[in-house]
């Protein structure tokens, strides 16, 4: 296998270097990628859709149907990972003991099979294999979760003037509340946000964006074209624009965060929703 | 409404399928209306937009009403006019048959696979009907992606048979995706027809052949191309039934499709047969293609298995026909698309029925069907004939058009290897046909109990089975229309 | 002499990913880790992502985020040499996404080709299956 695997990368790498001979040398700002389309998006955004950061206009607008689907992606991906992984309750067999801890005072009290505990809020359910986590990091990451969800507020609402957006707020989003599953455990952090709760905002989140496309397409417009939106927003076709393209950054926004969580959650667990990692 | 349908052909589908994921969370029992209400509209909207086509001629719709190539548009012309009700079809009679099974092997995600199902329809249909090069590769991904889902839920190698799949359909995609770059990197755009119009100056620079070449060989491994071919049968043959009678058909005659879409309207055929020299040798790869699958589907005790290296054959015939450089050739190929996306569809829902009653699809869990399943081997005796090329199955006219085309361009192989493959395919079904029939009882060495009566597949399962085959006998009674009518007008005409 | 050597510096950028992407495609042919191979393909996805992204570089130009977007000066005219091609950008965007859902499916997979067999070696998976 290694010498097959040698000679096609061998035979390709010559293809490509054998391209390569032809191609614009590095940063040549003659080339054709750099003069032919890319001037129309630099000097037109601003008047077609008040936009400043062009990225996001390009992204979000001009070619607003390929990030559409760009969203599906990850959702398909977030569903796939679900439907691979997870092991549904029916065929989960609960483990002979259970163990539930009383968060006040941290004792751990052990359950035999038929009996429970009456519902309350003071016991919450742990694994086997609980370990207490840290008190530095615990704190540590107490307090640094608000302000990385600040700051992915700051990335989705800000990506039309600084580099941001949907995907990068949404993962920090995300990133977030997998520092919570990362440093407590899996429990807490699906305690905070259900299953259910994340696979709905996948789902939610797409909705936002490609609703908004068949809003359009309702208001007798083309699929995504958000002027359209004029009539609803109170707005000049151009600024329906830019707002059109500040709602489908939320949606990107939901859908990135709760995919990255559901994904994290299914593949740390293997589908099993216990101790993550 | 009506100019509207390039956009709910794909959308339809893609909020549909959201509307399922959420459904699966709530009341499992609305996923399944919702999904065949979306791909009922979706066939809705396609066969509307053939009618459209027929009327008018190519319809050009610009998402976001941004004019292309600054904007992503769809082309509707008379090939992707004629490939979209056929995967959208596809789609809605398997959804139908396959509700039992899913619902049987799935009752716990049954809000999932209907959201993947749905997903990778609006992949496929996508994937046909855009009209920009980087667009067809984020949904080449969607369809992927769910596929490699749908497969990996079977038996007990269905994962690592989709992995290696993941494998190669990644290094497909990724290829696919370098050589759109090259012909960014040289023309600056990423419209098919743009890039189209900018290419004829640059027909001789490397670029613009190592592009073409990294495209096709991206494209080849996504549609399993012979000595590329290594990933389909396990993952095809492993995968729960639902899923591969919907990937088995579709997903190769996609991909065959975009092979054709980017021949005739990205590179023209002037590049492709004129400036490049690479005709002969891939018929001649198409040959080996044809021989081998052939060969290998003789080797298999198994039937599903045997069908997938069926699979891996007919690639050869489209392909072949494709590369053949001449009208009959081509008309060949794309009339292919359109009968082996309905053939293979009925063979494999067939051998769904038999997994649904019978728990297997070795050779050996065969016998006595005939007496059993009346229905289900009627049909997959038509569906036979169509693989073998009998008329007045429409396997026969496709077969017919490429033999016309091989003789025409004097590739006398690969119309032997055509003529060896039918021979083969009238071996491996008749042998089907005999263990079936010849061998009424299973269980003859002292069972007791001898299920001697019908035991055909629920009627929600036999019914769609039963309108494929006969789909498949009209689209052969049609096929002068249909080459009339609209793969006439689908193939340029600098190509005699 | 000297012309080949300009030419093969003017171009370093192709030299490096078509490295990367030669490394990646090795490893997935020829690893015998299902998860060294999921690194691998993930090498090979990260090389085009460079060659999309160096295609969009332009001398002396600077991010595409224009400097005077709202305020006094906001219909300062805009010049297109000022401002690299962010058509590149945009794109790869979109394959980030992809490769980040691929990476994901595929750790999926691995994840129950081990509860199968207890390995991630494919020729011990193989040897496994041969058995039964």
């Amino acid at each position: 296998m290694k010498i097959i695997g040698l000679i096609i990368v061998v035979v390709t790498g010559a293809l490509l270097i054998y391209a390569a001979a032809d191609f614009p040398a590095w940063s040549d700002p003659a080339s054709p990628a750099s003069t032919y389309l890319s001037p129309h998006f630099i000097e037109k955004t601003m008047e077609e859709t008040s936009v400043p950061n062009i990225v996001t206009a390009v992204l979000a607008d001009y070619r607003g149907f390929d990030t559409m689907f760009e969203t599906t992606v990850i959702f398909s991906a977030g569903v796939v990972c679900f439907f691979l992984l997870r092991i549904s309750r029916r065929e989960e067999e609960e483990p002979e003991t259970r163990y539930y801890r009383h968060v006040l005072t941290g004792v751990t009290i052990q359950l035999k099979e038929g009996y429970k505990i009456p519902p309350s809020d003071d016991f919450e359910r742990i694994d086997a294999a609980w370990t207490p986590p840290d008190l530095i990091i615990k704190t540590g990451c107490r307090i640094l979760i608000p302000f990385v969800q600040l700051f992915a507020l700051y990335v989705i609402a800000h990506g039309h003037h600084s580099p941001g957006g949907g995907f990068q707020g949404g993962v920090i989003l995300g990133a977030s509340i997998i520092l919570l599953a990362i440093s407590h455990d899996l429990r807490t952090a699906v305690r905070r946000m259900s299953e259910k709760l994340m696979a709905i905002l996948c789902a939610v989140g797409v909705f936002i964006y490609a609703g908004t496309g068949a809003l359009c397409l309702l208001l007798k417009l083309n699929f995504l074209d958000y002027s359209a939106l004029a009539e609803v927003l109170h707005v000049d076709p151009i600024t329906a624009r830019s707002h059109g393209i500040l709602i489908v950054e939320i949606g990107v926004g939901i859908a990135v965060m709760a995919t990255m969580i559901w994904i994290y959650n299914n593949v740390s667990s293997a589908g099993r929703y216990r101790q993550g990692l | 409404m009506n100019e509207q349908y390039p956009a709910l052909l794909v959308v339809v589908p893609l909020l549909s399928a959201l509307v399922v994921s959420i459904a699966g969370w709530v009341n499992k029992r609305l996923c399944f209306p919702v999904a065949v209400a979306a791909l009922g509209m979706a066939a809705w909207s396609a066969v509307g937009l053939l009618l459209r086509v027929l009327d008018e001629g190519v319809i050009v719709y610009k998402l976001g009403g941004w004019s292309p190539p600054m904007g992503i548009a769809y082309y509707i012309d008379y090939l992707n006019g004629l490939v979209l009700p056929v995967v959208s079809i596809v789609a809605l009679l398997n959804l139908i048959a396959n509700k039992k099974g899913i619902e049987q092997q799935f009752p716990d995600k049954i809000g999932p696979f209907y959201t993947l199902y749905l997903l990778m329809v609006t992949g496929l249909l996508g994937i046909v009907v855009t009209g920009d090069a980087f667009n067809l590769y984020v949904l080449l991904e969607i369809a992927a992606l769910t596929g490699y889902g749908l497969l990996a839920m079977g038996e007990e190698r269905a994962p690592l048979a989709t992995l290696n799949y993941l494998y190669m359909g990644t290094i497909g995609a990724c290829f696919y995706l370098l050589g759109v770059g090259y012909l960014y990197i040289v023309t600056g755009s990423l419209n098919m027809v743009d890039i189209a119009r900018l290419l004829p100056p640059l027909y001789q620079s490397n670029t613009v052949l190592a592009a073409f070449i990294i495209c096709m060989v991206g494209v080849w491994l996504k549609m399993a191309f012979f000595p590329l071919h290594a990933w389909l049968p396990n993952a095809y043959t492993y995968a729960n039934s639902a899923a591969s009678s919907l990937i088995a058909p579709l997903v190769t005659k996609v991909m065959v499709y975009v092979m054709i879409r980017l021949m005739l309207t990205i590179f023209t055929t002037e590049f492709v047969f004129t400036t490049l020299a690479l005709s002969d040798a891939v018929v001649w790869l198409a040959v080996i293609a044809i021989v081998m699958g052939a060969v290998l589907a003789l080797a298999e005790r198994n039937l599903k298995k045997m069908l997938t290296y069926i699979v891996v054959a007919e690639v050869g015939y489209m392909v072949g026909g494709a590369w053949l450089g001449n009208r009959d050739g081509m008309t060949g190929a794309i009339l292919h698309i359109v009968n082996d996306a309905l053939m293979t569809l009925c063979v494999f829902m067939v051998v769904g029925n038999i997994v649904y009653k019978v728990k297997g699809y070795a050779f050996e869990d065969l016998k006595g069907l005939f007496r059993k399943m009346p229905f289900t081997m009627g049909a997959l005796v038509v569906g036979a004939m169509s693989i073998i090329g009998v008329p007045p199955t429409c396997g026969f006219f496709s077969k017919w058009y490429l033999i016309v085309g091989a003789i025409s361009s004097g590739h006398y192989c690969f119309m032997a290897a055509l003529i060896f493959s039918s021979l083969v395919s009238v071996v491996l079904f008749f042998r089907v046909f005999e263990i079936c029939f010849y061998e009424p009882f299973s269980n003859h060495h002292g069972h007791d109990n001898h299920p001697g009566g019908m035991d055909e597949a629920p009627v929600s399962m036999v019914v769609p089975l039963l309108v494929v085959a006969v789909i498949l006998i009209l689209v052969g009674l049609y096929t002068g229309d249909i080459v009339n009518h609209v793969i006439q007008f689908a193939i340029p005409e600098a190509m005699v | 002499m000297t012309d080949l050597i300009s030419t093969v510096i003017a171009k370093y950028n192709y030299w490096i990913y078509i490295t990367l992407m030669m490394i990646g495609l090795y490893a997935m042919i020829a690893k015998n880790n299902l998860v060294k191979k999921i690194v691998g393909m993930n090498i090979f996805q990260t090389a085009i992502i460079l060659f999309y992204v160096s295609i969009g570089v332009k001398k002396g130009a600077t991010i595409p985020i224009l400097e005077h977007g709202h305020g006094p000066d906001a219909h300062h005219v805009v010049h297109a040499v000022d401002y690299i091609n962010p058509l590149p950008h945009v794109l790869m965007l979109t394959a980030i996404v992809v490769g980040v859902a691929t990476l994901g499916v595929a750790l999926a997979l691995a994840i129950r080709i081990y509860n199968n067999y207890n390995t991630l070696e494919e020729d011990e998976i193989l040897a496994q299956i041969r058995e039964k």
